[in-house]
C-alpha cells in the first residue's frame, strides 16, 4: 500500500455496498491502519451483486508484498473473487487467498492477526477457525 | 467442423443473442425470482449491450481474439455468478481456438471450455446449472447433430433442470424447494444455444 507496511492485506466482498463499506469501517476502527483494507459491493451499477473488475480494484488497493486476504459473503462473490484474483496474473495471484470464514467476524480477526505481522498463511488459518 | 468466421458472422452472432437476451429479459428474471435473487435477465442485458456497444471492434479482430473479449467484457459487466461463468466459457473458447491456429476441432475446444467452467463453479452435470445445457449442447454437436436439433436438445435439457435439486448458486440455499423450477442460468444459456443455431443456420447452411 504505502510501504510502511508488511502486513497481510484485507479485501472484503459482498453483494450489498452498504454491508461491505461497513465491515471495512468496523475492522478500521476496530484494528486501526496498519492493516491495508479495501471493499467491493455491489454489481457494476452499484445495485446488489458483485463485480470482478471491482473486486480486482480492491486487492490492488488492499495490496502488500506480504499478501491479501478476501472475505466474501455469498456465491457469486466467491465464483467473482476468483475471476479478479486470476486476471491480477501470476505471481501476484499466487499471493491471494479467499477465506472460508464469515464475513464479518473473520474480517475483524483476519485484520488483527493480520496487523501484528503474521503471515498470510497464518492470517487465513485464524479467520477460518471460525467456521463451523 | 472449421472454425473461421469473417467479421459479419461475429457482429451479427452478438446482435442475435443481444436481442434474444432482451426479449426474454423478464422472463429470465421471472424464473431467477422462483429461485435465486431474480436479477439474472437483467445482469445478461447488461453484459450482451456492453458486448453489442464493442460490437465493432470485436468485429476487426481475429475469431479468437475476438471470442475472448467478449468472455472479458461478460464477466466486468454481467455480474453475479453468471458473468465469471459465461466468460470462463467464451475466454477458454477463445484461447483454446487461438492455441490451435485455426485447425481446431470445434467440439473439442468447447468440451475443454465446458469442463473449465465446471471447475469454475465447482459444479458437475446434474447440479442444476447452466452445465446441464452446455454438456448435453455438447454431446448433440460431437455427434454431428443438425442445427435445429442441437437447439431442440438444448431447450429440452434447460426443462429439464425443473426436475432436479439444487447443488449450486443461489438455488441451493433452497434445498428442495429448488424442485420444481427451471433453473435461469439452463434458460439462458438454452435461448443463446437456440439462436445461435438459427443465425448459423440461415447464414452458414451446412
Amino acid at each position: 500500500m504505502n510501504g510502511k507496511t508488511a502486513n497481510v492485506g484485507i479485501v472484503i466482498v459482498s453483494h450489498s455496498p452498504l454491508v461491505a463499506r461497513g465491515i471495512a469501517d468496523m475492522v478500521r476502527q476496530m484494528v486501526g491502519d496498519c492493516v491495508p483494507l479495501a471493499w467491493s459491493g455491489g454489481n457494476v451499477h452499484g445495485e446488489l451483486g458483485t463485480d470482478a473488475g471491482g473486486i480486482l480494484k480492491a486487492i490492488e488497493a488492499a495490496w502488500s508484498d506480504a499478501g491479501v486476504a478476501v472475505f466474501v459473503d455469498l456465491g457469486g462473490a466467491e465464483t467473482n473473487s476468483e475471476m479478479a484474483i486470476e486476471m491480477l496474473g501470476l505471481p501476484r495471484s499466487g499471493l491471494v487467498s479467499i477465506c472460508n470464514a464469515p464475513l464479518v467476524e473473520g474480517a475483524v480477526i483476519a485484520a488483527a492477526e493480520a496487523s501484528g505481522g503474521a503471515s498470510l498463511a497464518k492470517v487465513v488459518a485464524t479467520a477460518e477457525e471460525l467456521s463451523p | 467442423m472449421a472454425v473461421q468466421a469473417e467479421p459479419v458472422l461475429v457482429a451479427g452472432l452478438i446482435e442475435v443473442c443481444r436481442a434474444t437476451i432482451a426479449a426474454n429479459t423478464d422472463h429470465l428474471c421471472a424464473l431467477d425470482r422462483a429461485i435465486g435473487d431474480g436479477d439474472h435477465g437483467t445482469n445478461m442485458r447488461r453484459g450482451c449491450e456492453a458486448v453489442s456497444a464493442e460490437g465493432e471492434s470485436l468485429s476487426s479482430l481475429p475469431f479468437p481474439d475476438a471470442v475472448e473479449k467478449i468472455g472479458l467484457t461478460l464477466v466486468m459487466n454481467v455480474g453475479g455468478a453468471a458473468g465469471p461463468l459465461y466468460g470462463t466459457l467464451l475466454m477458454e473458447i477463445g484461447r483454446e481456438l487461438r492455441k490451435s491456429n485455426e485447425r481446431a476441432d470445434f467440439p473439442q475446444v468447447l468440451k475443454q471450455a465446458i469442463d473449465a467452467v465446471a471447475r469454475r463453479g465447482r459444479a458437475h452435470a446434474g447440479d442444476k446449472t447452466l452445465l446441464d445445457v452446455l454438456y448435453p449442447v455438447h454431446a448433440a454437436l460431437a455427434s454431428r447433430s443438425p442445427l435445429g436439433a442441437i437447439a431442440r436438445r438444448a431447450e429440452r435439457s434447460a426443462n429439464r433442470t425443473a426436475d432436479m435439486k439444487a447443488m449450486r448458486g443461489r438455488a441451493a440455499y433452497l434445498g428442495d424447494r429448488s424442485i420444481g423450477h427451471v433453473d435461469p442460468g439452463a434458460s439462458s444459456c438454452a435461448l443463446l444455444t437456440t439462436a445461435i443455431c438459427r443465425y448459423l443456420g440461415e447464414h452458414r447452411p451446412q
